[in-house]
């Protein structure tokens, strides 16, 4: 796509006054970038850094029948979450493939905050609305507001002060995945880096101000290069990548994002979903880590014995790990040591249970590293 | 503005070649080519002794985004490759035409080879 055909965020001409190479992303003209992808990685890890996640689709569901229907379009059930809190879960097709990832933050009784992935924002709307007929609820989608993700472990310490005034009581003390809100500012403490943080949702004409005010008070603008490597170093799924409308939350590790209780919840996706567990996947998610030298990439053959048993959905180096890590989908209950084809060359490598880092600290017991 | 030393010989696939006293040809990649890629993570080298081919891809640099082939700019046979590289790839980021090197070459260096000036006249209408 033409350059000056993609969208842009409120922030765009600060990225580029910051310096930032730009990408097209899910039609969005996106930082990568604003100079080292890994120095903005180390700073997420060790202070805190800023990322623009304007592009994700932000809606709002009400009506007196929107938890009903969230019961129903939802394999995780918002019966769980009181006012104020988030829930991480999937949109499922009936044959419980993934329609996207989504987070849900329940503002009232019948009032909810769905944030979705950019590249799925019109088949999520479409599937949704094709689904709320009988529901008296009411979508609207959000695209006056901004999204900011301030992670790291110095990001709520730096972020507070700057929050409005109105704000700051239901900021001070937030629970992991608890989130406050105030007019059209809705602050989570949630993330997609394996750091503590906020998801701060914001009038888009709010947002260039509290972006200037985070790098002034010392949090580094961060970009989707370090987006990816950080999520993918916390074990964390991309759409598209570790899941599509193909693969169900119990073949790509999103199990646990299915609420199977109370039984009589009829959830689309359910009885295939069911079916499938009762059957037992035929294949599963794993992480795996190099032990020679070397960077992984998606699509990459994992083998064993010779033999391949899946591929990789997400390959790269883990700049904390100092290792090539990747998410694999291979044939169920693989484990051990396996080989990922990269290019001619076989490399040995290792199954191990993500997340790789979670709260600045390494998760996985690294094999000593050999050379091949 | 990236670097083009004058003194140095390019290709249009973005490797330097400078000619040392003893004949033999360094080769690297340019301080464009490495601005381009990003942060290197890895750098996968020839062995030594191994024979070169103009226009064959001889090394792989990967950033954390992506792969990229190096093409070997002369017919040769490798004589040495940079080890330092194992443990500290973003020396080609740091410093592309010093200790960022990548082979050691015994070969003649190719007369179509570019000067400075036509190297930045290409980069720059990039």
């Amino acid at each position: 796509m033409p350059a000056d055909l993609l969208l842009k965020t409120p922030l765009h001409a600060l990225h580029l006054a910051a310096g930032a190479r730009m990408a097209p992303f899910a039609g969005w003209d996106m930082p990568l970038h604003y100079g080292s992808q890994l120095d903005e990685h180390h700073a997420v890890r060790a202070g805190a850094g800023v990322f623009d996640v304007s592009h994700m689709a932000q809606a709002d569901l009400s009506g007196p029948q929107a938890d009903h229907y969230l019961r129903r379009v939802l394999c995780g059930d918002v019966a769980r979450i009181a006012s104020g809190k988030a829930l991480y879960t999937c949109l499922l097709n009936e044959q419980a493939g993934i329609i996207d990832d989504l987070l849900v933050y329940r503002l009232g009784a019948d009032r909810f905050r769905l944030v979705l992935n950019a590249a799925r924002r019109e088949a999520d709307l479409a599937w949704l609305r094709a689904g709320q007929a009988g529901f008296d609820v009411v979508l609207t989608p959000r695209d006056e507001l901004a999204m900011l993700a301030v992670q790291g472990p110095q990001a709520r310490t730096l972020a507070d002060p700057l929050l409005p005034a109105a704000l700051r009581a239901g900021v001070a003390g937030l629970a992991r995945f608890a989130a406050a809100e105030e007019g059209d500012w809705l602050v989570g403490r949630t993330g997609y880096t394996g750091e503590d943080g906020y998801e701060i949702m914001l009038p888009a004409a709010a947002a260039p101000a509290l972006w200037q005010a985070l790098l002034q008070a010392g949090v580094r603008p961060a970009g989707l290069g370090a987006r990816d490597t950080l999520r993918l170093e916390a074990g964390l799924s991309l759409y598209g990548h570790d899941m599509d409308d193909t693969v169900t939350p119990l073949e790509c590790g999103l199990g646990w994002t299915v609420h199977w209780e109370p039984a009589q919840r009829d959830f689309i996706g359910r009885a295939a979903l069911a079916a499938q567990r009762a059957a037992g996947p035929g294949r599963q998610r794993a992480g795996v880590v190099l032990v020679c030298r070397g960077v992984l990439r998606d699509g990459a053959p994992v083998l064993q014995d010779g033999r391949q048993i899946g591929h990789l959905t997400s390959g790269g180096f883990g700049p904390t790990v100092g290792r090539g890590i990747g998410l694999a989908r291979v044939e169920a209950g693989a484990g051990g040591a396996c080989t990922i084809r990269i290019r001619d060359r076989e490399l040995p490598a290792r199954f191990v249970n993500p997340p790789f880092v979670r709260d600045g600290a390494l998760r996985v017991d690294l094999p000593p590293l050999v050379e091949v | 503005m990236s670097q083009v030393p004058d003194t140095l010989r390019y290709t249009p696939t973005h490797e330097w070649l400078r000619q040392e006293a003893d004949g033999s040809i360094t080769v690297g990649i340019t301080d464009h080519a490495q601005a381009q890629l990003g942060d290197l993570v890895y750098v996968e080298l020839p062995a030594v002794g191994k024979a070169l081919t103009a226009g064959d891809a001889c090394a792989v640099v990967e950033s954390v985004k992506a792969a990229a082939d190096v093409y070997a700019p002369l017919t040769g046979t490798v004589l040495a490759f940079n080890d330092a590289l194992a443990s500290a790839p973003e020396l080609v980021n740091q410093d592309p035409y010093g200790a960022g090197w990548l082979l050691r070459v015994a070969g003649a260096l190719p007369p179509d080879t570019l000067d400075a000036a036509a190297y930045r006249a290409l980069t720059e209408s990039a």
